[in-house]
């Protein structure tokens, strides 16, 4: 069976094909089965060495990729900024042809400036795959959303999402965008003014003034982060005050003329964006949320894996060991 | 232009599998503890309709399996493209099991060794027995099967073809050689 190449990193899903998107999701089926195992673990990717550059801090997703780094045999080595020569001031690019230089084949990134991980990628040899890059994209986090969605509703098509909170600063709400949308979900935005980007109709959603709006048109909502900091940079008035404005309750559930599916991305800031009995309420989807993400993490690492080859060989030949 | 020579027939591959359902009762010495795994994508048909046959015959009724050796493959570093990934599905309790494993053509016996490393991340069978429905000889490893239906010579650049009506709206083996 032939199946459509993905190319050489994941740099977001802005990028990619529905067909391609649709691949890296039935390829996380049978990877969700290995973490169910009693040895949680396949050869695929034996011998292979994968780096972890973190530059932000991250619990979730590090520990997630790591874990599916090792379900598939690789060797992982993380890179945190804090305690390596990052911290002394290193580029990324030095940082990575170092490691490069130890004979690496992949490496993930988490950076805080948009455009990292691609910056990278047309850097060095090895795979690049995106854990994150400023406010540009989380690639793997709308992967494991839109299949947590696929697995409530049985298909993507037709559904109704809603993202609701900082869509301004989110990279996991433009991933989500980029990645619904291409899959012919309906998406809606929900959140403070101050919080909406200029011009995000153009992405093919609609805006929501109203938390209660979402609720009423949508399937599921995607409650992102608030993040505390924007509260000091007078995004937002009060923690108290978006609770009260855009939080996400069980009384406003309740008002809707259906279930909602709840996810969240995490970590949560319960009481701000939501509230304790909708995340643990019967409708929350946030704990398969980060089951899948293992499993959506293994499909991105082998299927990248198999680009390399082809890629090593292109590479060598246009002499890409120079330094520009 | 390649030649397509029928090796078998519909009838023949019912056949077949009638006696190849006989002897994996007779290996197994009954049924008790048997479980019958396909491997992806072919065998599981086969399999499938092996264990319906045993059980008409017995009287009852045979866990199922699937396998994918994908994962497992030894030329996962070099074919290209990562290949599409099917399902892997086996009870959970593998000890003290006897277990068949039935794929439609044994060649090189790359795959078989990939099942049985599968197997042992899965736990720890009694006995493994390997059923193919074609043997076409060309042997890479020392991996012999222990019910075939049908053994034929081939070259390097044969194929053989399996074909169930399942997936292929049709029952038949066929060798397909380049002339």
């Amino acid at each position: 069976m032939t199946a459509p190449s993905l190319g050489k990193d994941l740099l977001g899903l802005q990028s990619l094909s529905a067909t391609q998107i649709q691949h890296i999701l039935d390829t996380a089926e049978p990877f969700k089965a290995v973490s169910e195992r009693r040895i949680k673990k396949v050869p695929a990717l034996r011998g292979k060495t994968i780096v972890n550059l973190f530059f932000e801090p991250s619990t979730r997703t590090r520990i997630s990729f790591e874990f599916a780094e090792k379900r598939l045999s690789a060797d992982t080595v993380n890179v945190a900024s804090i305690g390596s020569s990052v911290s002394k001031g290193e580029n990324l690019v030095d940082t990575a042809r170092n490691l490069e230089a130890m004979r690496i084949d992949m490496v993930v990134i988490r950076h805080g400036s948009s455009g990292a991980a691609q910056f990278l990628g047309e850097r060095i040899r090895s795979n690049v795959v995106n854990a994150g890059d400023g406010k540009h994209e989380h690639p793997t986090q709308a992967l494991l959303d839109m299949l947590t969605l696929r697995d409530h509703f049985g298909r993507l098509e037709g559904l109704k999402v809603a993202l609701c909170g900082d869509i301004l600063h989110s990279r996991v709400a433009r991933s989500n965008i980029w990645g619904l949308t291409k899959l012919g979900v309906e998406v809606a935005v929900c959140g403070p003014a101050s919080l909406m980007p200029l011009g995000v109709r153009d992405l093919g959603v609609t805006v929501l003034p109203r938390i209660e709006d979402a609720i009423a048109w949508a399937d599921a909502l995607n409650i992102l982060r608030l993040q505390l900091e924007r509260m000091e940079s007078g995004y937002i008035p009060s923690v108290r005050e978006y609770n009260r404005v855009f939080g996400v309750t069980a009384e406003r559930l309740a008002r809707a003329p259906k279930d909602l599916l709840i996810l969240h991305p995490g970590p949560m800031n319960r009481g701000v964006e939501i509230d304790s009995d909708v995340a643990d309420g019967p409708h929350s989807v946030i704990l398969p949320q980060v089951t899948n993400g293992i499993a959506v993490r293994m499909a991105v690492l082998y299927l990248l894996v198999g680009e390399a080859r082809d890629w090593a060989g292109a590479a060598s030949a246009e002499g890409m060991e120079d330094s520009e | 232009m390649p030649g397509v020579t029928l090796l078998l027939d519909a009838q023949a591959i019912s056949r077949a599998l009638s006696r190849m359902a006989s002897e994996i009762i007779e290996r197994s010495q009954g049924t008790d503890g048997l479980l019958l795994v396909g491997i992806q994508r072919r065998g599981v048909e086969l399999a499938d309709r092996l264990a319906a046959l045993i059980e008409q015959d017995q009287g009852v009724t045979l866990p199922r399996g699937k396998l994918d050796i994908t994962l497992y493959r030894d030329d996962l570093q070099t074919v290209g493209p990562s290949p599409v990934v099917a399902e892997t599905r086996l009870p959970d309790d593998l000890d003290g099991r006897t277990v068949v494993i039935v794929d439609d053509v044994l060649y090189t016996g790359r795959t078989v060794r990939a099942a049985l490393d599968e197997f042992a991340d899965f736990g720890r069978p009694r006995r493994i027995l390997l059923c193919v429905l074609v043997d076409r000889g060309g042997r890479e490893l020392p991996i012999q099967a222990d019910i075939v239906g049908l053994t034929v010579r081939t070259g390097p650049n044969d194929r053989v073809d399996v074909r169930v009506r399942e997936l292929d709206g049709r029952d038949a083996v066929e060798l397909v050689s380049e002339r």
